[in-house]
């Protein structure tokens, strides 16, 4: 979203001399300072919602130095396992699961709906079940922060398990649509008065499909999650 | 392990190869799906040249008199090289059905056409209801005296912008969903009463909605016996769910192959992406399950070849296990390309969207399962 911001947070490397995850600094800056160039990246799904910062000789104030200087790496880590409880989006995912259901009863099927397609019915009721466990799983997270605790590698956890089902249900939106899912509308499309194609919610299913192969690749991938739990957790 | 495959075959198999190789790279194959019309009709003369339009047809119709085993191999190439020319819609779906069902003066109007390349078909079977079942036909076809009288509407139709004539299926007698009462007409685009919107799909092909009011056809628009058109139609819907699975398993190759490619020139704390065990263990099940899907396709090839008592039950035994691996092998490369692989400026995501399109097209996983259990 950099083409919208007026300040961005920046990692940036003040010392090259330790390991790697020494001699990085926090730092904020303003993105109007002579130098900072952005260039939009478009993504499968057909949006902008990514970009290329580049920086070029950009002159940033001391004071803008976020904590100490070379303490970037932890203030990332510390920003990221929050950035993980909440990448799972249980409670969003709940309510989009809710959505799907309510359209398999209005979704025609041949002389009835979708909802008489038992297959298709077993695999929501599935998503389901592993949402259920995904939401007291962040409970269990939630009630040890309570308790003075925070978001330790546990949250890789969440992580993992909240964007396997962002995806899961993604893909099945998609198969509840049938062909419906193909038209591909774009940003002007969708801000004209004309009838949609297909049921009212079809033009943003398949862009969120794609779009949302990013979410086991962002916020740390999920293989380097596991990483994190194979060692952090188990020890390994 | 390609065993079915005579010399022959595997000449047009390096034609198509090679011409992908010169003529269509991926920012070409980029460019004409932002174009107009969505493909290259130049290149589409080019196919007729090379005798892929003619391949399925019987001599007296022109044609080579191909079975599905040449359908398989054009459609395999295509895949690699993300072809977005029309060929199932015009040639393994329309073609089939003029060349199947239609009479001396159809034949003549539109297969020679067809074969140069100058002529391009749309075959109008799905509605909003139907999902994939073809014999769940409500657009309605009223007898006028000699005449016949169109109401209804089709969804997504495959190639609906580019179409001089559309061949459409519509209920002549029976219930909604009775095998028996569905026939077929052919239709100009510009009839009076005929509507298409036209649009682009997300994987960069075309298709059109399309709304008849009162279209009022003569009996020779009919295409094969009144009410009978329904096994035709199936027989000719199984051979493009070949076709489109050999595509799949032809995109699948390239993906896999693109993807081990990414892996071992991007470096990850240090190493080669393709040195980690975990991301080694995934693109080796990748590559089995391309292996494995390619078998399926082979036997039912060979199955249709031979005209097996059990074709039809194999055909939905590759669909099903297409279905599955194409969402395996699309959304593993995404992964493994990480970031990257999200960007429209790398192929990968392109060859995904096709994939992922394939799943639906001519009946998902779940659809052929459920018919494979019930053959």
């Amino acid at each position: 979203m950099a083409q919208h911001a007026d300040w961005i947070f920046c990692l940036v490397r003040t010392d090259s001399s330790g390991i790697k995850q020494q001699g990085i600094s926090f730092l904020l800056i303003d993105m109007k300072t002579p130098g900072v160039e952005v260039k939009p990246i478009i993504t499968i799904d057909g949006s902008h919602e990514v970009n290329m910062v580049y920086l070029d000789n950009v002159e940033v104030p001391a004071e803008n130095l976020i904590g100490e200087e070379g303490a970037g790496w932890s203030i990332a880590k510390f920003l990221l396992a929050h950035e993980r409880t909440g990448i799972g989006g249980i409670p969003h995912l709940k309510r989009e699961i809710r959505r799907l259901r309510q359209i398999t009863e209005e979704l025609p099927l041949n002389e009835g709906f979708l909802k008489d397609d038992q297959l298709f019915m077993d695999k929501l009721n599935k998503v389901e079940i592993d949402l259920l466990s995904a939401e007291y799983t962040e409970l269990r997270t939630l009630a040890s922060i309570s308790a003075g605790g925070h978001p330790g590698p546990e949250s890789s956890i969440l992580k993992i398990g909240g964007t396997d089902l962002q995806q899961s249900l993604s893909d099945l939106y998609v198969e509840a649509l049938g062909y419906y899912a193909h038209p591909f509308m774009s940003e002007d499309d969708l801000k004209s008065n004309e009838k949609r194609i297909g049921p009212d919610f079809a033009a943003n299913v398949m862009p969120h499909y794609l779009n949302y192969r990013k979410v086991s690749i962002y916020g740390g991938s999920n293989e380097v999650q596991r990483n994190v739990i194979a060692k952090a957790v188990l020890g390994l | 392990m390609d065993f079915l495959i005579t010399d022959e075959q595997k000449q047009l198999q390096d034609l198509i190869h090679q011409f992908i190789q010169k003529d269509y790279p991926f920012d070409v194959r980029d460019k004409l799906v932002k174009s107009e019309d969505g493909f290259s009709k130049e290149f589409w003369k080019t196919f007729s040249q090379f005798g892929l339009l003619a391949m399925p047809f019987s001599e007296e119709d022109g044609g080579f008199n191909g079975g599905p085993v040449d359908i398989m191999i054009i459609l395999e190439a295509f895949g690699t090289g993300l072809i977005v020319e029309p060929y199932i819609p015009n040639i393994v779906l329309s073609g089939n059905l003029v060349s199947k069902l239609g009479n001396k003066e159809q034949k003549e109007a539109i297969l020679p056409n067809l074969l140069s390349g100058d002529m391009q078909l749309a075959f109008a079977f799905s509605e909003p209801q139907s999902r994939f079942d073809l014999n769940d036909v409500t657009t309605l076809a009223e007898k006028k005296g000699s005449d016949f009288k169109l109401n209804g509407f089709k969804s997504v139709v495959m190639n609906g912008p580019a179409a001089d004539k559309l061949i459409i299926s519509a209920r002549t007698s029976g219930s909604q969903l009775d095998e028996n009462g569905i026939s077929l007409f052919i239709v100009d685009r510009e009839t009076k009463g005929v509507s298409l919107r036209d649009y682009s799909n997300i994987d960069g092909s075309k298709a059109s909605e399309l709304t008849l009011e009162d279209v009022v056809l003569t009996k020779d628009a009919l295409l094969g016996e009144q009410d009978k058109a329904f096994s035709t139609i199936e027989e000719v819907v199984n051979l493009a769910t070949l076709a489109i699975s050999a595509e799949a398993i032809g995109i699948m190759q390239k993906m896999n192959e693109l993807t081990l490619e990414y892996t071992k020139t991007r470096e990850q704390f240090g190493q080669a992406l393709s040195q980690f065990q975990a991301l080694q263990h995934r693109m080796v099940d990748t590559f089995m399950v391309h292996e494995q899907t390619k078998s399926l396709l082979l036997m039912a090839a060979a199955k249709m070849n031979d005209k097996a008592d059990d074709a039809v039950k194999a055909i939905s035994a590759l669909k099903y296990q297409v279905g599955n691996a194409a969402k395996l092998i699309g959304e593993e490369s995404i992964q493994l390309h990480g970031g990257m692989g999200v960007t429209e400026e790398m192929s990968i995501g392109h060859y995904f969207k096709r994939l992922t399109t394939i799943r639906t097209i001519f009946g998902n996983a779940d659809y052929h399962l459920k018919k494979y259990s019930s053959l």
